[in-house]
């Protein structure tokens, strides 16, 4: 039972992160009630592309759009990371890391507990609105036809959140070096925002633009797991993409701990 | 009037100063902004690949409006925005207090500490925007047009301050205030799209009480269709313009004089 008391204290963590984060509800509830404004502007502006259309856009029809944007808002709640950068580089401003560089306790590790705390609770909290907002397209919803593509958009989904949280977190260590990394921050936001399907589908956009961002990981921070439910990737393309997930997920990983590494020896030899 | 002009010269000032001394911030928040007007040019043309026209609106008429959109956006948040998205904190650490003794209005000292130069760059890429699209339509609006779209800008900056300022005076009551920073960005998301696409009660609501949706599509039509008729727009900008504009002052007024009751 010794690995149970290993995991243990992240485990707590993990509980922690959930009563503190109750702080943070109101933020949470308006941040979702406002995402609604946009969500209807992207009703009406694919309704009027539908209606000047006449037909399909790039596989897509009004229903299967909307449906697509109801699961990316989804997807959005559960992996995107909405205190995490602020929190680390506050952290590391205000000296707090001190007592994880004597605590056997792995930042990265407390870190992800608090992530996933944080997503959990914003989830639940948000749950009502997303769900009348399904409830609302109910006759849109389309089910995936074989049972085996629900575990492995779970799993993509979690890589996903994976990715996210390194990115989010490697970002953050650059406050071991710069003060204000703001800025840093939402540059790589408007990068997400255009390229990770949320602003629209990765596969409406020119094929050439979309096999540059076949190998970038934006796409697979949001893009993939909803395409993976919508049945949209199959067979040797899943496995591949999946695959460049996979990498990806390593990718940002190691980064962040270098990052961590190197922000802590800095850290240190300029006097903690 | 006079003191107001003198006062906020003194607060320009101080702003050149700091942003000259953060030269790096200047630019990367420069860049961060062209960063977002590039994706939404980007939006537009994949949008434009399957379509001729989104209701009556040709892409480069959607180009003028998103330029117009950016141009009334910048130039608020050159203004004001920095210093709204501050009052939380203001609020929260007591320093509102040292606001409320200065001899000018308290909304007014509020609004105006701090000039965003980056943002005042941006708003010139809005014009070159709006000029080229001009170009493209092979439109040349007359001079009484030019001057109605620069009053409805104004306007457009107003309505801009308002929603933000109102959702900033909420956090007299809720302590942490990003969501609702959040949310004027949220809300004024559908403001670059073309009022057409809006139907229903979104549209009511969205074009008079929280008049988002005008606020680029007024000016925009003003400017680039000279048969259409400026009145019946100018006054539903004017009207709804002055509800946000007081109804903002007024609540403003309702939770300065709990704030103040309740500290003494």
């Amino acid at each position: 039972m010794v690995w149970l008391g290993f995991f243990g204290k992240y485990f707590k963590v993990f509980d922690i992160g959930l009563q503190n984060t109750f702080v943070y509800r109101w933020n949470f509830l308006l941040r979702s009630l406002f995402g609604f404004v946009p969500l209807v502007g992207t009703v009406f502006i694919w309704r009027a592309m539908f209606d000047a259309r006449g037909s399909g856009i790039g596989g897509y029809n009004y229903s299967s759009m909307i449906y697509y944007f109801l699961l990316t808002m989804l997807a959005s709640n559960l992996v995107t990371p909405t205190e995490d950068e602020w929190q680390i580089a506050a952290d590391i401003r205000d000296g707090q890391i001190n007592s994880f560089l004597t605590k056997p306790l792995n930042y990265l590790g407390y870190r992800l507990m608090l992530f996933l705390s944080y997503r959990v609770l914003y989830t639940v909290v948000t749950i009502i609105p997303v769900v009348i907002a399904f409830a609302w397209f109910r006759k849109i919803i389309v089910l995936p036809s074989h049972w085996e593509t629900w575990p492995v958009a779970v799993v993509s989904l979690a890589m996903s959140a994976g990715i996210q949280f390194f990115i989010a977190y490697a970002l953050a260590m650059l406050a071991f070096w710069i003060l204000e990394i703001s800025t840093v921050v939402f540059i790589l936001y408007s990068f997400e925002y255009f390229l990770s399907g949320q602003l629209f589908p990765i596969d409406i956009m020119p094929a050439g633009l979309q096999t540059v961002l076949h190998w970038l990981p934006f796409t697979y921070e949001l893009y993939f797991p909803v395409a993976v439910f919508l049945e949209k990737v199959r067979g040797q393309d899943l496995w591949f993409g999946l695959g460049i997930q996979v990498i990806w997920l390593l990718v940002t990983l190691e980064i962040a701990c270098q990052m961590w590494r190197r922000g802590v020896c800095r850290y240190q030899a300029v006097g903690g | 009037m006079r003191r107001y002009l003198e006062i906020y010269s003194i607060m320009f000032r101080n702003s050149l100063v700091r942003e000259m001394n953060f030269k790096v911030n200047f630019i990367l928040w420069l860049f961060v902004e062209l960063l977002w007007f590039a994706g939404q040019m980007i939006f537009i043309e994949v949008l434009f690949q399957y379509v001729d026209k989104i209701g009556d609106w040709s892409k480069w008429e959607v180009v003028l409006l998103v330029g117009t959109h950016q141009i009334t956006g910048q130039i608020f948040q050159a203004f004001f925005y920095m210093n709204i998205a501050n009052l939380s904190e203001l609020v929260r650490t007591g320093k509102l207090d040292l606001m409320l003794v200065l001899p000018v209005d308290a909304q007014f000292a509020v609004s105006t500490r701090q000039f965003g130069f980056d943002n005042a760059v941006n708003a010139i890429v809005g014009v070159a925007i709006v000029v080229f699209s001009l170009f493209k339509l092979g439109v040349m609006p007359g001079v009484t047009q030019v001057f109605l779209y620069l009053v409805a800008i104004a306007i457009g900056v107003a309505i801009h301050y308002s929603v933000m300022f109102f959702l900033a005076t909420m956090s007299f009551w809720i302590v942490r205030a990003q969501g609702l920073i959040y949310g004027y960005y949220n809300l004024f998301n559908i403001a670059r799209y073309p009022d057409t696409i809006f139907r229903g009660i979104f549209k009511v609501i969205f074009s008079w009480l929280i008049p988002v949706i005008i606020v680029a599509n007024v000016p925009s039509r003003i400017l680039m269709r000279s048969f259409e008729k400026p009145g019946a727009l100018m006054f539903q900008l004017v009207a709804s313009g002055l509800f946000v504009v007081i109804a903002t002052r007024l609540f403003w007024g309702f939770a300065l004089k709990r704030y103040s009751s309740a500290s003494s």
